[in-house]
């Protein structure tokens, strides 16, 4: 009960920090309220724009997906997301501060607008993006839920972890707003950005040397490649250094990058997020890996016996024509999952391996890092009231204050709705966050790009961008609520043309001449841009518009 | 720049090292992970060189207020 006791004590804390830390008396405003005045120093810029991007995924997803698969996981995500993610904030972070201290904007849609002269069309936009963010928050949900859950010894159910988490961040994001949440992800990042040395220390003298437990997963076959990536292949390895173009396009990154007080406080940030990623991604893989060789943690061998037991049935679970044989075989592969599932892999080797009360301080930044949905709920909020509220006329009929108070019954109601997907959704993390919200954001990424650097797109370009995304998300939902997952190592061919696979269904989601969708989606969207764009030069804006984005 | 960038970007595919463990770096860390560990110090250097020779200094005189936003407007608002 101590753990729990801990992370109880932990969450009220943030709540202080985030009730107190909201508190700014000449910010009664609407900009106040969502973009802290658009003065956030320059060490909260940089430790909450990158608590902002960690979410659940980025410790128990991480750790979860390593302890499957390996090594890999870190090449997937965390070095694609070094490069590209400071790169993006260098040429496009920048030039949104810009334009948003200029010009005055709240958020993306408002700037898509203004560059392409259109109204309905940023309606279209906000509501692709809301949909899509809202995946974003159930992750942090879901990591709540299975991380009480796990410090409380099962005490806290799933079902009260994650209401516990929705009520402390609706609680502080309500009162405390762009600054009160920027105070929490700065204290946040801290608490998990610390969390990495001390959790890899305990845990290699608890296994004995991290040496002898690498040497163990390299003498036996089942577990060898998990220290290569020969399980993957280049192609779909490639199609991962998409993903990361999403967190451009994602709203709550474009939003906190207009809080910067000054340009400069990029240069940090750009300079030092690498850096982050290190130390938050390689603790949380290696540990991941290296729970393969926790022998003598009871919890962690049901799930290696559970995941063996899943490839040694695999062929026998292949979906069936029988309806009936059908789902027996789909709830005994499901059951097998969740057994087999290494989202608290880590929260099991603190707990074997640290000291009550230590265990206890590191689920609390366990904690930490799965509480990021604020800024997303945020961010919609913030969207909601100004793309749509504010734009078709609240707020020149009710006013500012109106505004604000809209916002914040907005975050009520989408914690609500988080909370409830959440408690009926089966998949794990990994899977909502990377097949849904990553993709479709980068397939939106092309927006922010040609509303920065291409003075010949239209309005009629980013309608078709908006539109194909919508579609090409939907579409893989589609495809693969109709097409079983086949067990790992084993495809389903969808689409064959000449005898080459052109789709296919693998157990990790879907492939395209096999690369994850999210490569020809942004292919197809960038293209989709410039060809739709050229053939309506008429929708050009006019030249004065154009020269606003001159940079 | 653009070409330092890319070829960054490209040596992230290390296909050489694809069905590799061995050798263990400082006795654990398998060489895929730790050239994706090295990969990602090695961009932050990359960052240090973009900031000092790239630095968009312009924008700050492109920051300052000209006021709300002259885009489309509201239905009904013109």
């Amino acid at each position: 009960m101590i753990p729990a006791a801990v992370v109880f004590a932990y969450l009220a804390l943030v709540l202080g920090i985030g009730l107190f830390g909201g508190r700014s008396p000449g910010e009664k405003n609407a900009e106040g309220y969502f973009l802290a005045g658009r003065a956030i120093g320059p060490i909260v810029f940089l430790l909450s724009l990158f608590g902002t991007n960690m979410t659940a995924f980025s410790i128990l997803g991480a750790s979860g997906h390593a302890f499957s698969n390996g090594i890999v996981t870190y090449g997937l995500m965390a070095s694609s997301s070094a490069l590209i993610i400071p790169v993006g904030l260098f040429f496009i972070g920048t030039r949104l501060w810009a334009l948003g201290k200029r010009h005055g904007f709240m958020t993306p849609v408002q700037m898509f607008r203004d560059r392409w002269e259109c109204g309905h069309i940023g309606t279209a936009i906000f509501v692709v993006q809301a949909v899509l963010l809202v995946p974003y928050i159930v992750i942090a949900v879901m990591g709540g839920g299975t991380t009480l859950s796990s410090v409380s010894g099962g005490l806290v159910p799933y079902w009260l972890g994650g209401a516990v988490v929705s009520f402390v961040v609706m609680g502080y994001v309500f009162f405390g707003g762009m600054r009160g949440t920027a105070w929490v992800n700065t204290f946040q990042t801290i608490l998990f950005l610390s969390f990495g040395t001390i959790a890899v220390t305990v845990i290699a003298r608890g296994m004995g040397g991290f040496s002898s437990a690498m040497e163990s997963l390299l003498a036996a076959p089942a577990t060898a490649p998990l220290l290569t990536r020969e399980r993957v292949s280049p192609l779909y390895f490639f199609s991962y250094t998409f993903i990361p173009l999403s967190s451009l396009a994602f709203p709550h990154i474009g939003i906190f990058c207009l809080t910067a007080k000054r340009l400069s406080h990029f240069k940090h940030t750009v300079i030092l997020y690498p850096l982050c990623m290190l130390a938050i991604w390689l603790p949380s893989v290696f540990l991941g890996v290296a729970a393969n060789a926790a022998h003598g943690l009871p919890s962690i061998q049901s799930k290696i016996e559970a995941r063996a037991a899943l490839a040694a049935e695999g062929p026998a679970l292949a979906p069936d024509v029988s309806a009936v044989a059908q789902r027996a075989k789909a709830e005994r592969r499901a059951e097998l999952r969740a057994a087999a599932s290494g989202d608290d892999v880590i929260l099991k080797l603190v707990e074997g391996y640290a000291p009550v009360w230590l265990a206890a301080i590191l689920g609390a930044a366990v904690m930490a890092a799965v509480m990021a949905s604020d800024s997303q709920i945020l961010a919609l909020s913030t969207m909601f009231t100004t793309d749509v509220f504010a734009f078709y006329g609240g707020q020149a009929r009710f006013g500012q204050a109106a505004q604000v108070n809209t916002g914040r019954a907005f975050v009520i109601l989408l914690t609500v709705v988080a909370y409830a997907i959440a408690l009926v959704s089966p998949q794990s993390i990994f899977d909502v966050a990377s097949q849904y919200a990553f993709a479709g954001y980068s397939a939106l990424s092309p927006l922010l790009v040609a509303a920065l650097f291409w003075k010949g797109s239209t309005k009629w370009g980013a309608l078709a961008v908006t539109l194909w995304t919508a579609a090409a998300v939907a579409g893989v939902a589609v495809l693969q609520s109709v097409v079983p997952a086949p067990p790992p190592g084993a495809v389903i061919p969808v689409w064959a043309v000449g005898g080459t696979t052109v789709i296919a269904r693998i157990a990790a989601g879907t492939t395209v001449f096999g690369l994850l969708p999210v490569v020809p989606m942004t292919l197809i969207s960038a293209l989709l841009m410039f060809v739709v764009s050229s053939l309506t030069p008429a929708s050009r804006p006019g030249a004065g518009t154009v020269a606003r984005y001159s940079l | 720049m653009a070409l330092v960038i890319a070829f960054v970007y490209a040596l992230h595919q290390d296909v050489w090292l694809w069905r590799s463990a061995r050798p263990l770096v400082f006795g654990f860390l398998p060489v895929g992970l730790a050239y994706h560990a090295a990969y990602t110090i090695g961009i932050s250097l990359l960052m240090i060189v973009l900031v000092r020779a790239r630095w968009p200094t312009h924008l700050e005189d492109a920051s300052e207020r000209v006021g709300g936003y002259g885009g489309a407007k509201p239905p009904g608002q013109g």
